[in-house]
């Protein structure tokens, strides 16, 4: 029996009994969908975090104060001593590695930001001019933070984009005075709206030179530097020297913490993929569902269709068409609802793309794949039994629908 | 062509063994009119059966063309019945979702014979059996002259060298089973043995070689010169 002819016998008998062909199809459509969307929504999370990592800036390694790990209770602690600070000499002695291209000095802290009557509390960030480029920042007006000695105190600042609307309106704010604590900075440039990004909404702070920083909050300790590698090769040598760097600086005491972004996102990609995955099983159990309901509807076909198929019989079908005829039955039941099923799923994640534009919501290929092969697997699979039944008949007995 | 030899046929009814054949031997020579008779239970069925391999013999040997035909296996049965056999059934066994010709087409399909080949074939003989007005409809839009004519056309489509009928008019009024009747017998003009089972003693006449069985076995088996 040629191919063709097989699926035309089996779309026949299919459409023999239109309304529970449709339910079937529906049955095996909805699993395929809900594979589909879960998997979409947890591919989609997961180039959220990617995306929101990637905005911090490229081959990012960060060096922080203190140990994160847990080493017991070191000599220090008991003590009452706090980890050594992160100083600007630490920082640009970091810029000594070949592996390092440049570095941007962090402190961080909050004050009360007016021009004339207009006051709120910002979060003041303390940098150089290379933070602009390592944070992946872009400039809306004028220039950003000088370039040259690090140590040496400017009274200029650079607005977020919001604090430029909130103190400024649509007045020119570039060569304006504003006042940040007691202090008066001159505002020299104004950022591009950024939006936010890991919770962190840049368009709602201001920047000022590190030193400046540390007169405003009278500190000489960094929050963070970050250290851009020359190349995403490079990262592991340049964290590997950060470390050295800080160890020897810091009298052999390894009291800083360094992590790179990749491994950072290298996590959290594990644990989102794993977490899509484990999605789309769950949702892959609906399809196992579908598969069980076709192997009953074939059943229900083989009982109604006992004469038919003694009559295949009677005519020289073999056994192996008969089970090949069932197969074909249902292949085509699950390869058409695993379409419909495509179709849904697509549409479902364009809805919730639409709904939540910051989700970039869309179906994996291999979540895709899995879900069209899961449900043309079950869907033969599970139709094995039924189509053996079928071919085992007595032709005899079938005949006379026994 | 086709020979029997003591074939026995049991089959088993709660705990009790029946046998519906007992030791037959039977030869059906090519271009033979056989009809069996018998009352009910007189195993006539079983024997159409036989012959036609959708039964398999408790014992003894069925030989088709010289070969044992008992010891091949499914896939070489069914072939054997695609080309050689031909089945017309007393409730004419239509598919109903399918048209006239589709019906016809049907051992064709499964033999695996091209589109092509089979559309002429069928409409040859859909005219042969004045069917061509009918060849679109479905089994349920025909009389049932039309569907035993259908029937006997699908069981000749692949040129079978025996026909066998189990009660081909049981289903019909009298005047119908004749034309039947003469449709059928038409075909030995083609070379084709006919087997027709039938409890209908005018029918059975009409056979050149007339077997009567009684519980399993071969009663009386005549010759008649016509």
């Amino acid at each position: 029996m040629r191919l063709a002819d097989t699926l035309q016998f089996a779309s026949g008998s299919l459409r023999g009994s239109p309304t529970r062909t449709l339910l079937m199809m529906l049955a095996m459509s909805i699993g395929v969908a809900a594979v589909v969307v879960l998997t979409a929504l947890g591919e989609g999370a997961r180039r959220y975090v990617v995306n929101q990592f990637a905005s911090l800036g490229t081959n990012l390694v960060i060096v922080l104060p203190g140990r994160t790990e847990t080493a017991g209770i070191g000599p220090g602690m008991l003590l009452g001593q706090i980890p050594r600070e992160i100083t600007l000499d630490d920082a640009t002695a970091i810029l000594e590695s070949s592996a390092v291209k440049r570095i941007a000095p962090l402190t961080v802290g909050t004050a009360s930001l007016s021009r004339d009557a207009l006051n709120r509390e910002v979060v003041v960030l303390g940098s150089t001019s290379d933070f602009l480029e390592v944070r992946h920042m872009s400039m809306g007006l004028g220039r950003f933070l000088p370039a040259g000695d690090i140590r040496e105190s400017a009274s200029v600042v650079v607005l977020g984009n919001q604090m430029k609307r909130e103190l400024f309106g649509n007045e020119q704010a570039i060569g304006q005075w504003v006042r940040l604590g007691d202090r008066r900075f001159r505002v020299i440039g104004v950022l591009a709206p950024q939006g936010e990004s890991m919770g962190f909404n840049t368009d709602e702070i201001v920047i000022v030179p590190v030193a400046s920083a540390h007169q405003l909050f009278n500190t000489s300790g960094l929050f963070r530097v970050l250290v851009e590698a020359r190349n995403r090769d490079s990262i592991e040598q340049a964290k590997h020297d950060a470390e050295q760097i800080m160890f020897q600086r810091h009298g052999g005491e390894k009291d800083v913490t360094v992590i790179t972004q990749d491994a950072v996102l290298a996590t959290f990609d594990r644990i989102l993929t794993a977490l899509t995955m484990a999605v789309g099983g769950i949702a892959a159990i609906s399809l196992a569902v579908a598969g069980v309901l076709i192997m009953n509807v074939m059943l229900i076909a083989v009982a109604q269709r006992v004469k038919e198929i003694g009559l295949l019989k009677a005519l020289g079908a073999p056994g192996r068409q008969i089970r090949g005829l069932f197969f074909a039955e249902a292949a085509l039941l699950s390869g058409i609802g695993s379409v419909f099923g495509l179709i849904l799923g697509y549409a479902g994640s364009t809805v919730i793309a639409l709904m939540y534009p910051s989700l970039p919501v869309s179906p994996p290929w291999w979540a895709v794949l899995a879900a069209f092969g899961t449900a043309l697997g079950t869907g033969i699979l599970f139709s094995v039994w039924p189509a053996r039944r079928a071919a085992k008949l007595d032709p005899v007995a079938a005949l006379a629908g026994r | 062509m086709i020979e029997l030899q003591k074939v026995c046929r049991t089959f088993t009814v709660g705990d009790q063994q029946v046998a519906a054949l007992r030791d037959v031997d039977l030869r059906v020579d090519a271009g033979e009119y056989i009809s069996i008779m018998g009352p009910s239970g007189s195993g006539k069925s079983t024997m159409l059966n036989m012959l036609g391999l959708l039964d398999r013999p408790s014992s003894g040997t069925y030989l088709l063309d010289g070969g044992d035909v008992t010891a091949l296996n499914d896939e070489q049965q069914a072939r054997v019945r695609r080309e050689k056999i031909g089945f017309v059934f007393q409730s004419f066994h239509l598919v109903p979702r399918l048209t006239a010709a589709q019906n016809v087409e049907l051992p064709m399909i499964l033999a695996g014979i091209p589109s092509e080949e089979r559309k002429s074939r069928v409409r040859v003989l859909m005219q042969n059996y004045g069917l061509s007005d009918r060849a679109d409809h479905k089994p349920d839009q025909l009389s049932g002259g039309q569907r035993q004519r259908v029937a006997i056309a699908r069981a000749t489509v692949m040129n079978p060298t025996v026909l066998l009928a189990d009660e081909p008019t049981g289903n019909l009024d009298r005047n119908t089973g004749w034309e039947v009747l003469k449709l059928l017998e038409g075909l030995l003009e083609q070379g084709i043995s006919l087997v027709v089972v039938t409890h209908d003693a005018e029918i059975g006449a009409r056979a050149h070689r007339q077997i009567h069985m009684l519980d399993g076995r071969i009663l009386s088996d005549e010759r008649i010169e016509k």
